[in-house]
């Protein structure tokens, strides 16, 4: 299934890729593919923005603004101020959505 | 590494945790940072079920856990799956067996949610490994690894803090992929000479992984959001929708039942009840049908499909089951307004069940679909009003 279009914040440069293909293994919808010993990114708009490709790039290459995709978390951030976070785990947190489970 | 004794499991009880009424409040308490980690001197019962015996390890006890779910492990995710009780499912931290594992055994990482747990050691059957239990407060991988609870520092304090370099003789850690968004696996190295092999993204391919090497197809690698996937998350979303919509209910009756002489039951009961059952419908409609139907209903926004289907369900209400009388305009007009409304409002808290929505999307449906809730409840406040000063023959 694909979310919708042209939103997320995924950046990837491919000068800083050394083809390690780290991100191929990480990504959970798979939007990373290795050509010529470099990542390519085969769909961007499936990317869901969970962040683990950047977090595992050790040379920087993809950027990503993660975050929660989940409009409970939204809707309390834009209330309480703060980041959308879905608060699982955090003391005092909102009541969590099927997302905690 | 001295495997030494398979001792008796222990006996002692442990009074049930009390004071974690929030949903969302930790199951277990954040390891102080104080390391090397010691392991429980007491197990909670739920945990001393499933454990079959002890191993002694260099600085450490490490209790053995059973591949085989019993009743309570088959109750406790099916509650989890249905209520709260999820936000109070923890197993304690810490290095687990299963089997009779040593040194040259593969080393497995989970989360302290005891389903994450369940889940894992189910497909281990007759399989020698260690599994290393790290505190993410009891919620599981995905969600944690988000949070960032499932994440590099606790992840590495607990490699060093149960010496698993005195254990092993190997270098190689298995975290579960969906792992990945908490854990920087170059840190991970550098701060424990540990080296992160990311697992498939479900437990049962585990077996199909750790026989292939290490290496799991891109269907491994990628998650899914079946019908069946997207049913089971429903209760979650749908039990709370229920428990507010009673007070939403108990409005409709009062309102409707509202006369100039007072609040008449008669009336409340033979027009309010047929808004409260198309307020159900529309519950059921973003809370259960939305999501299931979630692929076949055209749009990708969920505010637009619970919009869409709210609809359709509120025609069917109207038209098909006579909720509002043939000659009633303003009724009729906010029932299209106020239940379509509700349904899409429903359907679009479901993206924080999803797998697949991204924080930019949702930011996205969010500016649109929030200024028109409140345009749809406030023009359906308007034409209650008129319906009554109608009804009243103020009007």
């Amino acid at each position: 299934m694909i979310y919708i279009k042209n939103v997320v914040t995924l950046e990837y440069d491919k000068e800083l890729c050394t083809g390690c293909g780290r991100c191929t293994e990480v990504c959970p919808h798979g939007i990373f593919e290795m050509r010529d010993r470099r990542a390519v990114i085969t769909d961007r708009d499936r990317c869901m923005e969970c962040g683990a490709c950047s977090r595992n790039c050790e040379y920087g290459a993809i950027q990503v603004k993660a975050g929660v995709g989940c409009a409970q978390a939204l809707l309390q951030s834009k209330i309480s101020g703060g980041d959308p976070v879905c608060g699982c785990g955090s003391p005092g947190a909102p009541a969590g959505g099927a997302c905690c489970g | 590494m001295k495997v030494l004794t398979v001792l008796d499991p222990g006996t002692s009880k442990i009074s049930p945790r009390t004071g974690q009424g929030a949903c969302c409040a930790p199951a277990a308490a954040k390891s102080s940072g104080d390391m090397p980690v010691a392991a429980p001197a007491v197990y909670p019962e739920m945990i001393q079920a499933v454990i079959t015996g002890y191993m002694e390890v260099p600085g450490n006890r490490v209790p053995v856990v059973s591949t085989s779910w019993n009743r309570a492990d088959r109750m406790g995710e099916i509650r989890s799956r249905l209520s709260n009780f999820r936000m109070n499912y923890a197993v304690p931290p810490g290095l687990y067996a299963v089997g009779t594992p040593g040194a040259e055994s593969d080393i497995l990482v989970s989360a302290n949610y005891k389903l994450s747990f369940d889940m894992l050691r189910r497909e281990l059957k007759g399989r020698d490994l260690w599994i290393l239990v790290i505190d993410t407060a009891g919620i599981n991988v995905w969600c944690a690894a988000g949070e960032g609870t499932f994440g590099t520092e606790e992840l590495s304090q607990r490699i060093v803090g149960h010496g698993l370099g005195g254990i092993v003789t190997h270098r190689r850690i298995i975290v579960p992929q969906l792992g990945a968004p908490g854990i920087d696996a170059a840190e991970i190295k550098r701060r424990t000479g540990f080296r992160v092999h990311y697992g498939p993204v479900r437990s049962s391919d585990l077996p199909a992984y750790l026989e292939d090497g290490y290496r799991a197809t891109p269907e491994m690698r990628t998650v899914t959001f079946s019908s069946a996937d997207r049913l089971v998350l429903t209760p979650i979303e749908l039990i709370p929708a229920l428990k507010s919509y009673f007070f939403v209910a108990v409005i409709f009756l009062i309102l409707f039942g509202l006369d100039t002489t007072g609040i008449l039951f008669r009336k409340a009961w033979s027009e309010g009840m047929p808004m409260v059952a198309m307020g159900l419908a529309a519950v059921l409609s973003g809370a259960l049908l939305t999501p299931v139907l979630l692929p076949v209903i055209p749009f990708r926004s969920f505010a637009v499909k619970g919009l869409i289907t709210g609809t359709a369900v509120t025609a069917l209400m109207i038209h098909g089951a006579g909720a509002v009388g043939r000659n009633d305009g303003v009724l009729t007009a906010m029932s299209y307004i106020f239940f379509p409304a509700l349904s899409s409002f429903l359907a679009l808290q479901f993206t924080g069940a999803t797998t697949y929505t991204s924080l930019s999307g949702v930011t996205k449906e969010m500016k649109y679909a929030i200024p028109l809730y409140i345009a749809a409840a406030s023009v359906s406040l308007v034409l209650v009003v008129i319906y009554k000063l109608m009804d009243w023959g103020i009007l």
